[in-house]
């Protein structure tokens, strides 16, 4: 999976540092700590810039390397910062059959922006992402934590009217 | 809730307990009103947390506290039909909840006992008279042993599944049953790995305790990553203890004190629920040191996958759970013998251990005298795709695929045919039209190239193609492989490109040679599950549909009209009224004509995003 070098500055604050850091004395002992603590560190951040990697590498005192290694295995690590709007489509097989798939190219198509990127106002970020689950209501799209279900192209616009 | 220690304690707490889920078990024994909400993933997205809140809301209103339960549950089952919503004693089921149905329900049917027929599921309303949800067609094939909890209970108070038989199963294998007593209960049941494999679940416990070590652990493999499955979710969501238990009992079994639940991230409410089940155990003593005073001892810790599909491999899953990418490794040695941080280890899936319980319980002969010769108990389906009644479905092993989808599915909407079932995720096949009448079970659905999966069970009708379904599939796998084995990582990107070539017609009937000998060659040389199985979809889908195939190689064609490349839109002259509508539609002005004329289509032009074709009023514009 290729990796575009986000454009956009890092702009953490010390009071995330704070927070990062005592994630990392809570967990530090457990085995296999690595996982969670980067999972809360995106919580904090919404993303894993290389700064927050180095900060966790230097604390649990192992090399950048291998947390560069894990964040970039995992698809739900992302090392590029995330819109205000998330917006997922969920090309799972139940919605993926149902037509998802054009849904997809119509947000794209409209947004102006491919698989993983942010519109340069940082306001929509588009994913495909994997099944949700939601199977029932296919096919399915999230805008942060908010559910659309049973779509047809033809809804993309009015979807993303409400976040304009 | 105070620590259960005896068994005396426990029955008590069954009792006490037993009273308050009664209604909804016997039916019409007190005059409280059980209102049952379904709080599963499903129902959720469609809204049902502000169904809760506005029923209770209205409760208040009209004064009716005290005399209306709500409860939130997890999956009944029937997610196309949700927000679903169920009043007890008389389990009638209201479905597609809006928020202005609620206070008509409140007023009507929970103040004076009055159903609100219109809002009904209509399958249960019959002239005059209501069913109940069991004698609807959905329900009335299913053997609900997994699920047997699931949307009957709450799944987040601990006392509600105690009232359910709750860890009466670990009570007596704790004070009763040897280690190797469970292990000759869980082969005589014949339970097998509902993960996918089928790996017979008593072999893998016994291997595990046979290893000497001071250290071993339990897993439960929550990583359900198969596209369109979501029965682990469903458990987890609305009946977590069942699981918990089971891990307990097989940490006794096979000597470990530590377990780890392993669950996608992306199943935020499991999670959830799984958290509070967690806490709820321990504070009951039912997790944590010296359980039930005998000395056994043993803690869960959950662990959140990060989005690899690849973890749903036994040695991936326990190498993120080490915290490290989440590749396979060579087996043997198997995690039996060397799993999870180097020690002894079982892994088993959620479905699998929503299954112990009950075996213990109700013994292994109950259990065996479900389903097929090889395949034991019940398999729950996560019904999507093409259906009327998508949604969550348990049935004995053995039921023909025909049942499954014509009498509980409710059949294909639209008047459409019946092209394909999709079992088994990326790793399994499409199952056509003539092997409907085959009894499911694990060696069956080997025998005619497809496998069980997790359960995922998609229905394609004729407007999908089978092409575009496997190329749909191989891109998933290309994007999921790890990298760590060759054929795997180049091979299946090989594979994508020769579909990627027929689909856009560029490629010769040769090619179809090569996909399947390369396909032979993945398959016998790739290191994990993922890679062994991902040629599956193309493999089956060139065994019965191999003339689709042919017909975007040779005719440059694509019999379902999928493929866009091979699409061409037409306008039909006889039909046209020169209405100028398509022409303003088409984004790329590939239309042009004089008004009240039939105009035509510039096929140079056109991206063929079939917008013309939605939009003409008269149907004149036709794609082949």
């Amino acid at each position: 999976m290729a990796f575009k070098k986000s454009a956009v500055p890092f702009s953490g604050t010390a009071e995330q540092e704070e927070r990062l850091r005592a994630v990392i004395a809570e967990h530090k002992d457990d085995p296999g700590a690595l996982m969670p603590i980067l999972q809360k560190a995106q919580d904090i951040y919404g993303y894993l810039p290389i700064e927050v990697q180095t900060i966790i590498a230097e604390a649990l005192e192992i090399p950048l390397e291998k947390v560069y290694g894990t964040v970039t295995f995992y698809a739900q690590f992302s090392i590029n910062p995330k819109g205000k709007y998330r917006i997922s489509v969920c090309l799972g097989t139940a919605c993926y059959v149902k037509g998802s798939g054009d849904i997809f190219n119509k947000l794209q198509e409209r947004l102006g922006i491919g698989n993983g990127e942010i519109t340069p106002d940082g306001k929509f970020s588009l994913d495909a992402c994997r099944c949700i689950g939601a199977c029932g209501l296919a096919p399915v799209i999230t805008v942060n934590d908010d559910v659309y279900g049973r779509l047809t192209v033809d809804d993309v616009d009015k979807i993303l009217e409400k976040y304009k | 809730m105070d620590k259960i220690n005896t068994l005396d304690q426990l029955n008590a707490v069954k009792a006490k307990a037993a009273e308050v889920v009664k209604v909804r078990v016997e039916g019409n024994v007190c005059d409280v009103r059980d209102v049952l909400v379904c709080g599963g993933t499903g129902c959720t997205s469609s809204g049902s947390m502000k169904i809760i809140e506005k029923l209770e809301e209205e409760i208040k209103l009209q004064g009716l506290e005290g005399k209306v339960n709500i409860i939130k549950t997890g999956c009944f089952g029937l997610c196309a039909l949700g927000p679903i919503m169920i009043v007890y004693p008389e389990g009638t089921f209201y479905s597609k909840m809006e928020l202005s149905h609620v206070p008509e329900i409140v007023e009507s049917h929970l103040k004076n006992g009055v159903p609100v027929k219109k809002y009904l599921y209509a399958e249960t309303v019959d002239n005059d008279t209501i069913k109940s949800l069991n004698e609807t067609k959905f329900y009335a094939h299913q053997h609900r042993v997994a699920l047997r909890n699931c949307g009957l209970i709450s799944p987040e108070h601990i006392e509600e599944y105690i009232a359910r038989d709750g860890y009466q199963a670990l009570y007596k294998v704790l004070t009763s049953m040897s280690p190797d007593d469970v292990i000759d209960v869980m082969l005589k049941s014949g339970l097998r790995g509902r993960g996918g494999a089928g790996f017979p679940t008593g072999r893998k416990w016994q291997f595990a305790k046979a290893s000497v070590s001071d250290q071993k652990y339990v897993c439960c493999n929550a990583d359900e990553g198969d596209p369109g499955a979501f029965m682990d979710r469903s458990v987890l969501e609305g009946d977590p203890h069942s699981v918990i238990e089971a891990m307990a009992i097989a940490g006794y079994t096979i000597g470990a004190n530590q377990g780890y639940i392993y669950v996608r991230a992306e199943y935020p409410i499991a999670v959830e629920r799984l958290q509070i089940a967690i806490k709820q155990a321990e504070e009951a003593g039912m997790l944590g040191d010296n359980i039930f005073g005998t000395g056994f001892s043993f803690n869960l810790g959950l662990r959140l996958g990060a989005g690899a599909f690849v973890c749903g491999e036994e040695t991936a899953l326990m190498s993120s759970i080490e915290g490290n990418r989440g590749e396979p490794r060579c087996r043997p040695p198997f995690p039996a013998v060397k799993g999870l941080f180097a020690k002894p280890t079982i892994l088993n899936n959620v479905e699998t251990y929503a299954n112990v319980c009950q075996i213990i319980l109700n013994g292994p002969e109950w259990f065996a005298s479900m389903g097929t010769e090889k395949s034991k108990g019940t398999k729950v389906f996560a019904l999507g795709g093409k259906i009327h009644n998508t949604g969550l479905v348990e049935v004995p092993m053995g039921t023909t695929l025909r049942t499954v989808i014509e009498d509980i599915g409710g059949g294909i909407p639209n008047g459409k045919k019946f092209k394909a079932a999709q079992t088994g995720g990326p790793s399994g096949g499409c199952i056509p039209a003539e092997h409907l009448d085959i009894p499911i079970d694990y060696d069956n659905l080997i025998s005619i190239g497809s496998m069980m999966g997790s359960g995922g069970l998609i229905v394609m009708d004729e407007d999908n193609c089978m092409v575009d379904i496997a190329k749909f599939f191989l891109e998933f796998t290309v994007d999921e492989s790890c990298g760590k084995c060759t054929a795997c990582r180049i091979g299946t990107k090989r594979m994508y490109e020769i579909l990627t070539k027929i689909t856009e017609g560029k490629a010769e009937m040769e090619d179809l040679d090569k996909l399947e000998e390369l396909c032979y060659y993945i398959k016998d040389n790739a290191l994990c599950g993922l890679g062994q199985t991902a040629p599956n979809p193309v493999l089956s889908t060139m065994r019965y549909f191999k003339d689709e195939y042919i017909a975007h190689v040779r005719d440059k064609r694509c019999p379902a009209g999928v493929c866009k490349s091979l699409l061409s839109f037409k306008i039909d002259p006889s039909l046209c009224k020169g209405c100028s509508l398509c022409a303003k539609k088409c984004p790329v002005g590939a239309i042009s004509g004089e008004l009240k004329k039939p105009f035509s289509i510039d096929t140079s032009k056109c991206i063929k995003c079939g917008l013309c074709a939605s939009n003409c009023k008269f149907g004149a514009i036709s794609k082949s």
